[in-house]
């Protein structure tokens, strides 16, 4: 079982290299390379501030755009292909397959994530002149930013089993925005009455939340993290990660191919 | 040992189609089938009969409306037979980033041969398939006579029991095709059951010990191929020259082609003696006397024409 | 059991506990963090302006949100009794810069910054900035003089910035003709506890907010204790006049014709009658605004 799963998940891996996914790291360099000068034109003594937040944005924001990218053709493409025939005549299980697409693409993006940190911390390393203890609070915003990839993979792998790539792209486009508001969505929950209230809690729940994985702004000001907020916000980006890719099995055990 | 290769009993296949999806259009109904362990088996009807449909259900790509199959005796579900069998299909694409050997180790790996063996294996079969000089070309660049050697390779790589071709023939070249051929005798002659499907009757023919006829969904007949060859001819065909002696003969001839002076008729064999008595007092000059074998082609065409037996469920 | 059948119910039973798992997981996220952490970042970013830019068009949808953002935060603290609002200013700060037209942000918002803690910021000053900035950018709405007046006499105790906040009000086209009954009242009757009554009843009657009718309730309750203890102690100081001694109960001012029964507050609780001629509430708690008859400090 572990070796059908680890072959798939290398495969998927294999494939968005191939696919030059990676070539947007050189994107993400030159992004920085190119603004850092231009913050210290901005504003004096707010270089760190804004390499920081330039920084981990794009690594989010990049990072989630491949996920939605790939993660949409994850198994429509497969299905569109007729790729699939040859993997289903084998003794791969169905829900083998989800996983290891979905740990293919894990691996994709945490791969890109670490490259593109490692440019990071060289790009601060240069600009503002050294590093200092605090600098490790970043790695705590690069892992929740991982996090929040768990959740945006298993999403594109939910549309991916039953919806097309276009519908599929809105969809977990759409999902993104939301999330990124889950705790206004929470609010709106909190002061509405009635049928509305179970409703739109529901939906809250049912939604993916980024927001409280958006740790951004403490990185850029040096405020750490607390260990059982690391560990909280794990556990919910594994839970949720989790049920919508057995979502995903559940719809694909069933479906008849074309 | 009792078990059949391939049981299929009562597969049915019933698609909603329509807006709505209300109207039911059945695409198998209820195959009733068995293959015997070693035999090679085709599978012939014309194109939208069912034949890829059936092979859907048996990979477990689609699910049946009814029915079952086993495959060496075991539940077409199981995830375990897959080991023994294995499937080419239709026009088959690939991983187009991979190359050959990376695509083969692929499917070794998903298909359990152990890491030992794997490596020579891969070495072997792309030998074997002729393939042999392609390095590390990727798929994308390969032509589709080479995809089809590949598709060949990757169903046999893990040795199964059973293996299942859906139009392995299709888009190849003569050479192409006279090299399948012979790898599909090989596969025959390593007692491996075969069980294909194809639209061209002259392969099956050749290769198949039995064939099966697939119309519209139904099974319309099994027949076992050495008979039509070796049957007896019951009909005759004679050619000669003189058509004033037609007249005389109108009656026996089934039918007749009539080009300047020379004749050409099929009769009934028992009627052979008459007829050629009739053409020598006529003083016809005969040209040739055949008999005429039932071909696989009669038996075809004869089955797809029969009115359906059942009526379409609403 | 079918492979099939085995898959499908270990993955409900999986997707059932995990579900659950994700909202348990996520309420206690929230309960640790506070759903403020994340508004912490209003003191970070560099300026409204700044987001307006990068919100796309989106300007006014985001306004929004940080409008009701706001005002959850305006709830909880409220409600929490913290008592610490720094994060209410630069909230309906950013809100005004997103969507300038945003009318509820200044005066609902204006009202949260200005009150005095715990009911709202205690920052009016910053109050009037803010509804001042609204008025720049929505010269036509007249109704934001009123709470600009509002402000200045309530929290600011500048009666005559007041005025001319009113007066300025009534001139624009479309303003309510008590617009200038306001302005008149603050050139004369500042003190009296009817003006404040006045302006309550009009946010009262204008407000869509419940936290702040409530508000405006309480305020009005008070004022009418107000004006009913200054009427109490104007009929001691007859009672004084005729017999050169203030009533020891209230059963003298009747005798006397003062009154016609014990007088009791809005609760039915009776008026306290201290021996000095004041009047005094018997539950202060019960009306915590009252300006001029605050208990004695401790």
């Amino acid at each position: 079982m572990t070796s059908r799963v680890s072959a798939i998940t290398w495969n998927t891996f294999r494939e968005a290299v191939r696919d030059r996914v990676l070539y947007n790291l050189v994107l993400f360099v030159l992004l920085l390379v190119g603004s850092a000068p231009l913050f210290s034109q901005i504003s004096i003594g707010l270089e760190k501030l804004m390499l920081v937040n330039v920084g981990l944005s794009s690594i989010s924001l990049f990072g989630v755009i491949i996920a939605i990218f790939i993660g949409i053709g994850l198994v429509s493409k497969e299905i569109e292909k007729k790729t699939l025939y040859t993997i289903l005549s084998r003794p791969v299980r169905r829900w083998e397959f989800i996983v290891g697409k979905y740990l293919g693409l894990l691996l994709t993006l945490a791969v890109n994530a670490i490259l593109m940190a490692v440019g990071f911390y060289a790009a601060l390393l240069i600009f503002v002149h050294g590093l200092t203890a605090a600098d490790a609070g970043l790695l705590v915003a690069i892992y929740f930013i991982i996090l929040q990839f768990m959740m945006m993979i298993a999403i594109t792998l939910l549309f991916s089993t039953f919806s097309t790539p276009i519908f599929s792209a809105i969809f977990a486009f759409a999902l993104f925005v939301i999330g990124t508001f889950g705790n206004d969505l929470k609010n709106l929950a909190a002061m509405s009455k009635g049928a509305n209230k179970w409703l739109i809690t529901t939906a809250s729940y049912v939604l993916p939340n980024f927001a409280s994985l958006n740790v951004i702004s403490q990185a850029a000001h040096d405020q750490s993290v607390g260990g059982q907020m690391i560990l909280l916000n794990t556990g919910y980006a594994l839970c949720y990660s989790i049920a919508v890719t057995v979502a995903a099995i559940l719809i694909f055990e069933r479906r008849n191919l074309k | 040992m009792g078990m059949y290769a391939i049981e299929i009993q009562g597969l049915s296949k019933n698609y909603a189609v329509g807006f709505w999806k209300k109207q039911i259009r059945p695409a198998l109904k209820s195959l009733d089938l068995k293959v015997d362990v070693g035999e090679t088996f085709g599978f012939l009807g014309p194109n939208g009969a069912g034949k890829t449909t059936t092979l859907k259900l048996l990979m477990g790509i689609i699910f049946p409306t009814a029915g079952s199959a086993t495959i060496l005796g075991k539940d077409l579900f199981d995830p375990e037979i897959k080991r023994k069998i294995g499937f080419l299909p239709e026009q088959p694409y690939f991983y187009d980033y991979l190359s050959a050997p990376e695509l083969l180790d692929y499917y070794a790996r998903l298909s359990g041969v152990s890491a030992s063996v794997r490596r020579q294996r891969i070495t072997d079969l792309l030998g074997r398939v002729g393939l042999d000089d392609v390095g590390n070309k990727q798929l994308r660049k390969f032509s589709k006579g080479m995809l089809q050697r590949v598709g060949i390779a990757q169903a046999i790589i893990h040795d199964p029991e059973v293996v299942f071709l859906d139009e392995p023939m299709s888009g190849l070249d003569p050479l192409g095709r006279h090299e399948i051929r012979e790898l599909i005798q090989q596969l025959k002659d390593e007692g491996k059951t075969i069980f294909f499907s194809t639209h061209i009757l002259s392969d099956a023919e050749t290769l198949c010990d039995r064939v099966a006829v697939i119309h519209k969904g139904e099974l319309r007949g099994v027949g076992v191929v050495n008979d039509f060859r070796s049957s007896i001819a019951e009909k005759t065909e004679i050619v000669w020259v003189g058509a004033a002696a037609l007249s005389a003969t109108a009656q026996l001839a089934l039918e007749h082609h009539v080009t300047g002076d020379t004749v050409r008729a099929t009769v009934q064999s028992a009627d052979l003696d008459r007829v050629l008595e009739k053409l020598r007092e006529q003083r016809a000059r005969l040209i040739s006397v055949t008999p005429v074998h039932r071909t696989l082609e009669e038996y075809f065409l004869a089955k797809t024409r029969e009115e359906e037996k059942e009526v379409v469920p609403k | 059991m079918t492979h099939q059948g085995k898959v499908t119910a270990i993955c409900a039973v999986l997707f059932v506990i995990l579900f659950v798992g994700s909202i348990v997981s996520r309420r206690r996220v929230e309960a640790v963090n506070g759903s403020q952490a994340t508004l912490d970042e209003v003191l970070y970013l560099p300026s409204g302006k700044s987001i307006k830019k990068l919100s796309l068009g989106y300007s006014s949808l985001l306004a929004d949100i940080y409008w009701t953002r706001a005002v959850q935060y305006f709830g909880a603290q409220h409600i929490g009794s913290a008592a610490h609002y720094e994060l209410l200013s630069p909230l309906l700060d950013i809100t005004t810069d997103l969507d300038p037209n945003l009318i509820v942000a200044y005066d609902t918002g204006s009202i949260f910054l200005s009150q005095k803690q715990p009911d709202g910021a205690g920052q009016p000053d910053k109050a009037a900035a803010l509804v001042e900035k609204g008025i720049r950018a929505n010269p036509a709405n007249w109704r934001l003089y009123f709470t600009l007046g509002f402000i200045h006499y309530t929290d600011r105790h500048d009666p005559k910035a007041a005025q001319l906040a009113f007066q300025k009000g009534s001139e624009i086209p479309g303003a309510l003709p008590w617009m200038k009954a306001m302005a008149a009242r603050m050139a004369e009757r500042a003190d009296d506890p009817a003006t404040a009554a006045s302006l309550w009843q009009t946010i009262y009657d204008t407000t869509k907010d419940t936290g702040l009718k409530d508000t405006a309730v309480r305020h009005l309750t008070s004022l009418r204790v107000e004006s009913e203890l200054n009427e109490l102690e104007r009929r001691t100081k007859v009672y004084f006049d005729r017999h050169n001694a203030y009533p020891e109960e209230w059963s003298d001012l009747v005798r006397d014709g003062l009154l016609r029964g014990v007088p009791v507050d809005p609760n039915g609780a009776p008026y306290t009658l201290r021996l000095d001629g004041t009047v005094r509430v018997q539950n202060p708690k019960d009306f915590p605004y009252l300006e001029r008859h605050k208990p004695p400090a401790k």
